[in-house]
């Protein structure tokens, strides 16, 4: 007889044999180092090409070595043609946006801490969580495959408008086969981002041991939480869109293609589409796709500046109410990246007003975030530091926001480097910067050795100003009327302004060469490190109450009860100024949760 | 280093100001009608965000320069006010300012895209392609001829598809590759494109707009200067994307007058 | 100074020893009372994961809905034509599969619990659904050579497009959903049979929504194509 009405815990028998424990694995541990290990090699890749672009705009006239063997055509010589340059800049712009900061923060640290967090051995799906990653990983295959078809990947930029991308190989270089793959890249990577959703939202909701309530959930947890659920609207979207464009290379259809149009004095057979519904359709995608790659950032920065602050937040509730707020928002705004698109003057007004108030709550987690720091005991290691520097950058970024945010402004920044400047500060390094503060904190639990502290400082400070010396001219740059997605500058006006090329590029090269610092660090700490303590930073929630490494089952078969919200700090306890979550002991102050 | 690093954001926050307090990088010099309103939504815009960065910043250094390496006997406080005099702060003083601000901005877009073009604005067609821009005066007769798409030949400077032969507006029409107006006269520019988005941009007429293949856009303006001045694409069109621009050279009536007979004649 | 080690003061309502039922304003999700069931009969978080995923379907769809919208008046080259009417009975047999699932459910529920000694009744109603399922993807492929038939392709007018591209996308899911179907015959047939109830469910709510959607795709077609 088949009972099925057992209260059955799902113990499973640890992996044997190579591929179960580390190529096909069902651990949601091993996928999440997986997904890392991707965002790592894609991270490399895409610094590599900013190097390149930022030497030729700097240096139009220099050849870069090497690159011949790259291709033939678009850098004879080592010099990069117009068209090479467009290629490279839209190759960087998609492996970074896709394959780095929505695959570290989120699939990355959140396959592996999500369930520990929440009191769980696995998520409940770990055949669909292991495709994801092998999906993603395909994805990416696919993508790099577009830089060794005959006329190389497309150049029309992350955002592949409509219809320079969808009208084939007679509208430039590489927008044939290079921008069908793309397209089939992306599409099979919203597949993938799908399936992660899946167990992210099943395991936060259905998989928490007794005691875990929804308010005693980490914020990393919230924040995971919330970049699911966005993930799983926002990537339903973007994959027809990619089906469409898709369609009108390979099927004759016109989806995205109007008639009478005529290139290299041939007219296009297509007739009837709208260009404007690429537009419509990628951007519903692509504002959400933003606060995927932030909000996670948010979280662990919250998690990691708390442990390091010996205190809560002023209010756990209202930062996770703030970023459910954010996430809620982020579908009415993305009209903003239209203003001057040619649709509905009223339209541009419209949007403009999620977008400013979409200030409120990201003011709102900002302000929660310094004050406080007030009266807290402030610990600084290479993980705080990067989650406080990750403040002072999104605080840098959001405001340019606040400029873009208008559209009577945008008339004179749009598609220039402000927007640029704007984009990498509040993505490219404050999204790093989370990256980078999980990475510090968190390594010691997964690899059981801790990282140097030291070379991690070395790359902290290189970093933190590096940044600023990069990103911050940005603005400038734009403000000046420096026009985007230029492989050289040829206006009048443009004579001025290149010696800040030439001092932002010089900047970009020293920071990347820090970013190899990092890397050493990662490679030798793995192998070489201190061997890692069970709580190197006396941190209150479930992952800190797990050996380091973890075992195969998270918590060796005895799932654990939790009695506390998760920060408590600043008590007094027999272990010290804090009391972790799992932990029967009482409190003497509590704090109240306001 | 707490300290080091508290200095390093003060620093950084200050350097970042210095060259917008000093002006270094100002938009050139207006010569439209609009472009006042625009200029003074952006230098608001700069005042409030620059206080907003600078203060948070100093904030931010300071707590940290302030409450790391405390002694471990010493109790942990919280901000006078909690989290509710913050989120107060933020909704009140943040989100009033910033959604005033927005609603201030609608006057200059409005004086854009709300007002119709006069009744005896000039009307000058342009077409953006891979890679210039050219333009297309309707000529005495004041009619623009039809557009025949398969007849665009760049090889025969037959740039926007006429038939000269058979349509009898498109006969007095003049095709240049330089936008010339008379100047304080309203312009009414009819934008469509021969291929795939592009966009228009003149700094000076604190104008952009973009193409968009399929749809006929049209933007007005008055300049109010003489002189010579860069028109832009900034919308990615192909490889050729950095180079096309052109022209728009502002001069007074009878030197427009002048100019389009020259050009008459060179059709 | 330490404090003692006492049993838990209860601060909030969920230390462990208070009754399962209560929860924290969330209405309807399950209480963390440290059930750790996993995938049987009120599995939550297949139950949830089914949900998740119909969720990211509907979107898909409801993105290739307003696309349809937009390139319909985008330019005046829409084409209208004529559904086939075997359409029509495809719907009935995409309907009555799901009626019949209902029944399978039903009579594998009976099974599980011991009420219904043999395990053919349910396998039975199960095999139908999937033969049901096969029929209306063989009609499917009928419309379709129906329509070519009239000289309608993929990219003959954005009407049939999108036409094409509705059927064809519902068509995939449905074989997504008959691939569970198997998956569910393939467990109750083995000598000793590992289906749980909870894959039933799933793999129901699912092919119940690619019914629904069915019908809704029908209608848009019907009103607009």
């Amino acid at each position: 007889m088949h009972g099925s009405s057992q209260q059955i815990v799902h113990h499973h028998a640890p992996p044997t044999g190579f591929i179960r424990k580390y190529v096909f694995s069902l651990d949601h541990k091993v996928i999440g180092e997986q997904y890392y290990a991707l965002a790592l090699v894609a991270v490399y890749i895409g610094l590599v090409l900013s190097w390149i672009m930022r030497i030729h705009l700097a240096w139009p006239n220099a050849a870069i070595p090497g690159l011949q063997f790259l291709s033939k055509t678009g850098a004879p010589g080592g010099l990069l043609t117009p068209e090479y340059y467009l290629q490279l800049m839209t190759m960087h712009g998609t492996i970074m946006v896709f394959f780095v900061l929505t695959t570290a923060p989120f699939a990355g640290f959140g396959n592996y801490f999500l369930p520990i967090q929440v009191g769980a051995e696995d998520m409940p799906f770990p055949h669909i969580n292991m495709m994801s990653f092998w999906v993603t990983f395909v994805a990416f295959c696919v993508a790099v495959a577009a830089f060794f078809v005959p006329q190389g990947p497309p150049l029309s930029g992350w955002t592949a408008y409509a219809p320079l991308s969808a009208l084939g190989a007679v509208a430039g270089p590489g927008q044939g086969t290079g921008q069908v793959l793309w397209a089939v890249s992306i599409g099979i990577f919203c597949i993938g981002q799908l399936l992660g959703s899946l167990n992210f939202i099943s395991t936060t909701l259905d998989m928490r041991c007794k005691g875990m309530s929804l308010m005693r959930l980490p914020i990393t947890v919230w924040a995971w939480f919330i970049t699911s659920c966005i993930g799983l609207t926002a990537f339903a979207v973007l994959m027809p869109a990619c089906i469409l464009l898709i369609l009108d290379h390979i099927a004759g259809t016109s989806f995205f293609i109007p008639s009478g149009l005529v290139v290299n004095d041939q007219l296009q057979p297509h007739a009837g589409g709208s260009t404007l519904l690429w537009q419509h359709l990628f951007w519903f995608f692509g504002h959400p796709e933003v606060y995927i790659a932030i909000v996670p950032a948010m979280g662990v920065v919250s998690h990691v500046l708390i442990t390091s602050m010996r205190r809560p937040l002023l209010s756990h509730r209202v930062i996770i109410y703030s970023m459910i707020a954010i996430g809620f928002l982020s579908y009415m705004v993305y009209g903003h990246h239209m203003f001057l698109s040619g649709m509905n003057p009223f339209s541009s007004i419209a949007f403009s007003f999620p977008t400013l108030a979409i200030t409120v709550p990201a003011t709102i987690i900002v302000l929660i975030w310094i004050g406080s720091l007030y009266g807290s005991k402030l610990r600084i290691n290479t993980a705080s530091l990067f989650a406080l520097g990750f403040i002072s950058m999104f605080v840098s970024g959001g405001i340019s926001g606040f400029f873009l945010a208008q559209p009577s402004i945008d008339i004179m920044l749009h598609a220039t480097y402000f927007v640029v400047g704007h984009f990498h500060l509040v993505m490219a390094v404050a999204a790093l910067f989370g990256i980078f503060a999980g990475t510090y904190f968190w390594f010691g639990k997964v690899t059981g050795r801790m990282m140097n502290e030291t070379l991690g400082k070395i790359h902290f400070w290189v970093t933190f100003v590096g940044a600023y010396c990069i990103f911050m001219p940005f603005h400038y740059l734009g403000m000046a009327g420096n026009v985007r997605r230029y492989q050289a500058f040829v206006d009048d006006f443009m004579g001025p302004l290149m010696p800040v090329h030439k001092f932002i590029t010089i900047a970009a090269l020293i920071t990347g060469a820090a970013q190899l610092v990092f890397l050493y660090n990662l490679i030798h700490s793995r192998f070489w490190g201190k061997p890692a303590p069970q709580n190197p930073w006396e941190g209150t929630s479930l992952e800190w109450t797990i050996p380091s490494p973890p075992p195969f089952d998270n918590f060796g078969g005895k799932i654990p009860v939790v009695y506390h919200d998760p920060y408590q700090y600043g008590i007094e306890a027999s272990t010290g100024d804090f009391v972790m979550q799992d932990s029967p002991e009482s409190i003497n102050s509590v704090r109240d949760e306001s | 280093m707490a300290k080091l690093f508290a200095v390093t954001i003060i620093v950084i926050a200050i350097a970042s100001a210095i060259p917008i307090v000093m002006h270094i990088w100002e938009p050139p010099a207006d010569i439209s009608v609009h472009g006042k309103m625009i200029d003074e939504q952006m230098s608001e815009t700069m005042v409030e965000a620059g206080i907003c960065f600078l203060v948070a910043q100093l904030v931010l250094g300071f707590f940290i320069w302030r409450y790391s390496n405390r002694p471990k006997t010493e109790k942990i406080k919280s901000f006078p006010g909690g989290a509710r005099g913050l989120v107060a702060a933020a909704v009140v003083v943040v989100g009033l300012e910033v959604m005033a601000l927005g609603a201030f901005g609608t006057r200059a877009w409005a004086a854009i895209y709300f007002t119709p073009p006069s009744p005896n604005a000039l009307p000058v067609q342009v077409q953006a392609g891979q890679f210039a821009f050219y333009f297309r005066y309707p000529g005495p007769d004041g009619k623009f001829g039809p557009l025949h798409p398969e007849l665009i030949n760049e090889g025969t400077e037959n740039f926007f598809g006429l038939d000269t032969t058979h349509d009898a507006d498109s006969k007095d029409d003049i095709v240049t590759a330089e936008l010339a107006v008379p100047v304080n006269r309203d312009i009414h520019l009819l934008m469509h494109s021969k291929d795939v988005g592009h966009s228009f941009f003149v700094r000076e007429l604190r104008i952009q707009q973009d193409f968009v293949p399929g749809l006929d856009l049209s933007v007005h303006f008055t300049p109010t200067k003489i002189g010579r001045y860069e028109i832009l694409c900034t919308q990615l069109c192909g490889l050729g994307h950095y180079n096309m621009k052109a022209y728009l050279e502002v001069m007074s009536q009878d030197d427009f007058d002048k100019w389009l007979e020259q050009q008459a004649a060179l059709q | 100074m330490a404090t003692t080690v006492q049993p838990p003061e209860i601060k909030s309502p969920y230390a462990p020893g208070r009754p399962s039922g209560q929860d924290d304003g969330w209405g309807g999700i399950p209480p963390c009372t440290g059930d750790r069931v996993s995938l049987d009969d009120s599995s939550p978080a297949s139950r949830t994961g089914v949900w998740v995923g119909l969720a990211a379907i509907t979107m898909t769809f409801a993105a290739f809905t307003s696309a349809m919208v937009i390139r319909q008046g985008a330019s005046n080259d829409w084409r209208h034509f004529s559904l086939p009417r075997l359409l029509f009975l495809d719907t009935l047999v995409l309907v009555a599969s799901s009626i019949v699932l209902e029944i399978a459910r039903k009579r594998f529920a009976a099974f599980d619990r011991g009420l219904q000694a043999r395990r053919s009744v349910p396998l039975l109603w199960m095999s139908s659904v999937l033969v049901l399922g096969l029929v209306f993807l063989a009609g499917q492929y009928a419309a379709w050579m129906q329509l070519r038939a009239q000289g309608l392709y993929l990219a003959t007018n954005p009407s049939s497009s999108f036409f094409y591209l509705f059927t064809g996308l519902h068509g995939l899911h449905i074989v997504g959903g008959l691939a569970g179907l198997t998956l569910v015959i393939w467990r109750l047939s083995k000598r000793v049979p590992t289906l749980r109830l909870s894959t039933v469910s799933t793999v129901s709510y699912y092919w119940h929504f690619m019914d629904l959607l069915w019908i809704y795709l029908l209608l848009l077609l019907w009103m607009r194509v």
